[in-house]
C-alpha cells in the first residue's frame, strides 16, 4: 500500500508544454555568450588523449584482431564527452542556478512550471552532450579515426545519452544537501565508469562479475559500445539493439524520477 | 470599479509539516488599491504572497484571483501577476537589458514587443544608463529597481512587492514609493509586504496585520492608528513619581514602560498633553503624533522574532 503510494509519488508523469524551450533557450543564451571558452574542453581533451594514449601508449598495446589503439579509443572519447558534458551541466551548473542564483524561483513566478524548468534544464544538458560530442567527433575524424558511413548516428545517440546522464545528474541534484556532496557521484559513479566501461581497454578483459555489474549499472558501457560500432572501429552486430534498448528504457525512468524528486525538494 | 474584489481568500491555510505558517486567513483585495501585509518575521506574509502567485500549493481553504481558483488556473493567474520577490534572483549571467528580454520570453512575449517594453521600463525605473551592464555591477537599489521593472514586463494587473525597500537608502526607497504610486494611477493593483511602518502608512490604502499566521487587524492606516494609538503620544523619561502622576491624570489612557521611557496613549483629542506639559516640567518629555508603529507594537508585542 505504502510502496504503491510512493511509486505514484516518484513516477507521476510530468505535464510539459512548449515552455520547456523557454528554459532551454535561457541556458543556450548563456552558453552563446561564452561560446569560445565552452569550446575549449571538447577540442583540447580528445587531442591530449589521442596524443598521450593513442600515440604514446598505443605503441605498446596489441588489441585482438590487430585493431589500432587510437582507432579503438577514439569513439570512447566521443562517448565520454557525452557523459561529462551532460552530467556536470545538470549537477554543478543546475545546482548553482537552483540554489545560489535562485534562477528556478524567478522562472516559476511566470507561467512556466517547475516541471518545465527541470525538463528544460535536462534538455539543455542533452544538447550540451550533442554539441561537445560533435566537436570530439570532428577532432577524431581529422585524424582519420572515423571509418564508417553511418557515423552520423552518433548525433542522435549523443542526445539520448546526454538526456540519460542529465536525468541521473538531476536526481543527485534533487537530493544533494550541498554542492560539495557532488563529489560522491562524481568519484563513485562517473570516474569508475570512465575507467571501466570498455573505454581504454576491451570490455572482455574485465572479470566476468565486473562485466555484469558494468552492463547493468554503467550507461557509458552502452554508449561506448554503440559509438564504437558507429565509427566503424568495431563491426555492427544485433546485440547493439540491446545496448540501445537499455538506454531507451532507463532514460524515461530517470527523466520522470528526477522531475518528481525536484518537485519534492522545491515545492513544500 | 473600486470595490471590485480582485483577490479573495477564505480560510486560507498553509502548513509546513507541524508548523502552521498561515492559519485560516480570510481577506479581500479590491481592484486598484494598494494593499499591505504587515507583520513580524515569520508572520506568514511571504507564504501568503506565494500562494497568491500560485507557486506554493494550499493546505486548505479557497483562494481566487480575478475569480479564478489558484489550484486550477495557475498559468492564467501567473500571466496577470508581476512579482518583485524579497531576495535578488536576477540572472547574473545576463546584462540588465537581457534580464528583461529573457524574462519576457517566459510569458510568451515576442522579442519585438519585449525589446520595446524593456527600454520603456528601464526608463521608468531610471536605469537606461545601465542597460548593457552585468547584474553584479549594480548597487542594491539598482537591483531592486530592475526587479521592479522585470515584474512589470508582462504588464500585470496585479503587482506583488515582497519587502520592496528592505536595505535601501532613503533616496532609493522614495523612488520605489513614487513608482508604486504612479503604477496605481495606471490602474495596477498592488499587494505588498513590509515591516516598515512608514512605508505602509505612505503607500497603503488598506493594511492587514498578521502575526503567527493569523490576521490580527485590518483597515486603513488612519483608522487603525486612531483605534489603537489615538491621536498623540506623550513620551517622558521613566520616574516612579511621574508614572504615578500620569496614571492619575489620564485614568483611561494606556501607559507603556519601554526601557527607560514612559509612553502614554490616549484617545482624547489633541492638546491634552501640552496642557499637562505646560504645568509640569518632566524630564526629556515630548509629544508626537501616534503612528502605525505604535499600533504594530501594541498588537504584536515587543518580543523579538527569529
Amino acid at each position: 500500500m505504502k510502496t504503491q503510494r510512493n511509486l505514484t509519488l516518484y513516477f507521476r508523469i510530468p505535464q510539459l508544454s512548449y515552455r520547456v524551450w523557454h528554459v532551454w533557450r535561457r541556458d543556450q543564451d548563456v552558453f552563446m555568450k561564452t561560446y569560445k571558452v565552452n569550446f575549449i574542453p571538447p577540442l583540447i581533451e580528445p587531442l591530449l588523449y589521442l596524443l598521450g594514449l593513442g600515440v604514446g601508449l598505443g605503441g605498446f598495446v596489441q588489441l585482438p584482431g590487430g585493431l589500432r589503439y587510437d582507432v579503438f579509443i577514439a569513439p570512447a572519447l566521443v562517448g565520454v564527452s557525452m557523459m561529462y558534458a551532460s552530467f556536470f551541466e545538470c549537477t554543478y551548473a543546475s545546482f548553482v542556478r537552483m540554489y545560489y542564483q535562485k534562477t528556478f524561483d524567478a522562472i516559476i513566478a511566470t507561467p512556466v512550471s517547475l516541471e518545465e524548468v527541470i525538463a528544460g534544464e535536462m534538455l539543455w544538458g542533452a544538447t550540451k552532450s550533442l554539441i561537445n560530442s560533435s566537436i570530439v567527433l570532428g577532432v577524431i575524424s581529422l585524424f582519420g579515426l572515423v571509418r564508417a558511413p553511418f557515423f552520423w548516428a552518433i548525433l542522435p545517440l549523443s542526445f539520448l545519452v546526454g538526456l540519460l546522464f542529465s536525468s541521473i545528474a538531476m536526481c543527485f541534484t534533487a537530493i544533494t544537501p550541498n554542492i560539495d556532496s557532488f563529489n560522491y557521484p562524481a568519484f563513485l559513479f562517473i570516474t569508475p565508469m570512465f575507467i571501466l566501461s570498455g573505454t581504454f581497454f576491451p570490455f572482455s578483459a574485465l572479470p566476468i562479475q565486473l562485466q555484469t555489474v558494468a552492463n547493468i549499472l554503467f550507461p557509458l558501457t552502452h554508449a561506448v559500445t554503440l559509438t564504437r560500432a558507429f565509427t566503424g572501429a568495431e563491426a555492427l552486430s544485433p546485440t547493439l539493439l540491446l545496448n540501445l534498448a537499455w538506454l531507451l528504457v532507463t532514460t524515461p525512468f530517470f527523466f520522470v524520477l528526477s522531475i518528481n524528486l525536484m518537485k519534492k525538494r522545491l515545492i513544500k | 470599479m473600486q470595490s471590485q474584489v480582485l483577490i479573495e481568500a477564505k480560510g486560507l491555510t498553509k502548513k509546513f509539516g507541524d508548523l502552521t505558517a498561515v492559519d485560516h486567513v480570510s481577506f479581500q483585495v479590491f481592484n486598484g488599491e494598494i494593499f499591505g501585509f504587515l507583520g513580524p518575521n515569520g508572520a506568514g506574509k511571504t507564504t501568503t504572497m506565494k500562494m497568491v502567485n500560485c507557486v506554493l500549493p494550499l493546505t486548505a481553504g479557497i483562494l481566487t484571483v480575478a475569480d479564478m481558483d489558484v489550484t486550477k488556473r495557475a498559468r492564467d493567474i501567473k500571466n496577470m501577476i508581476g512579482v518583485a520577490p524579497q531576495e535578488d534572483n536576477l540572472d547574473p549571467d545576463f546584462t540588465v537589458f537581457h534580464n528583461l528580454i529573457v524574462y519576457a520570453r517566459y510569458f510568451d512575449i515576442s522579442n519585438v514587443v519585449a525589446e520595446k517594453r524593456a527600454d520603456e521600463l528601464l526608463r521608468f525605473v531610471q536605469l537606461e544608463e545601465k542597460r548593457n551592464v552585468l547584474i553584479d555591477q549594480l548597487s542594491a537599489g539598482m537591483k531592486r529597481r530592475l526587479i521592479l521593472a522585470r515584474a512589470l514586463i508582462n504588464e500585470p494587473r496585479i503587482l506583488i512587492l515582497d519587502e520592496p525597500t528592505t536595505g535601501l537608502d532613503p533616496q532609493a526607497r522614495h523612488l520605489i514609493w513614487d513608482k508604486a504610486h504612479s503604477l496605481q494611477k495606471q490602474g495596477v493593483t498592488i499587494v505588498l509586504t513590509t515591516h516598515y511602518m512608514e512605508e505602509a502608512a505612505q503607500l497603503c490604502d488598506r493594511i492587514l496585520i498578521m502575526d503567527n499566521g493569523k490576521i490580527i487587524e485590518e483597515g486603513s492606516p488612519e483608522n487603525l492608528i486612531r483605534k489603537h494609538a489615538g491621536e498623540e503620544v506623550l513620551e517622558v523619561a521613566y520616574d516612579e513619581a511621574v508614572l504615578k502622576f500620569l496614571k492619575e491624570t489620564f485614568p483611561e489612557a494606556r501607559l507603556d514602560v519601554v526601557s527607560d521611557r514612559i509612553q502614554v496613549f490616549t484617545s482624547q483629542p489633541k492638546g491634552v498633553f501640552s496642557q499637562v506639559l505646560r504645568k509640569f516640567d518632566f524630564k526629556a518629555a515630548m509629544i508626537r503624533d501616534a503612528n502605525l508603529e505604535d499600533v504594530f507594537l501594541k498588537l504584536t508585542g515587543r518580543r523579538l522574532r527569529e
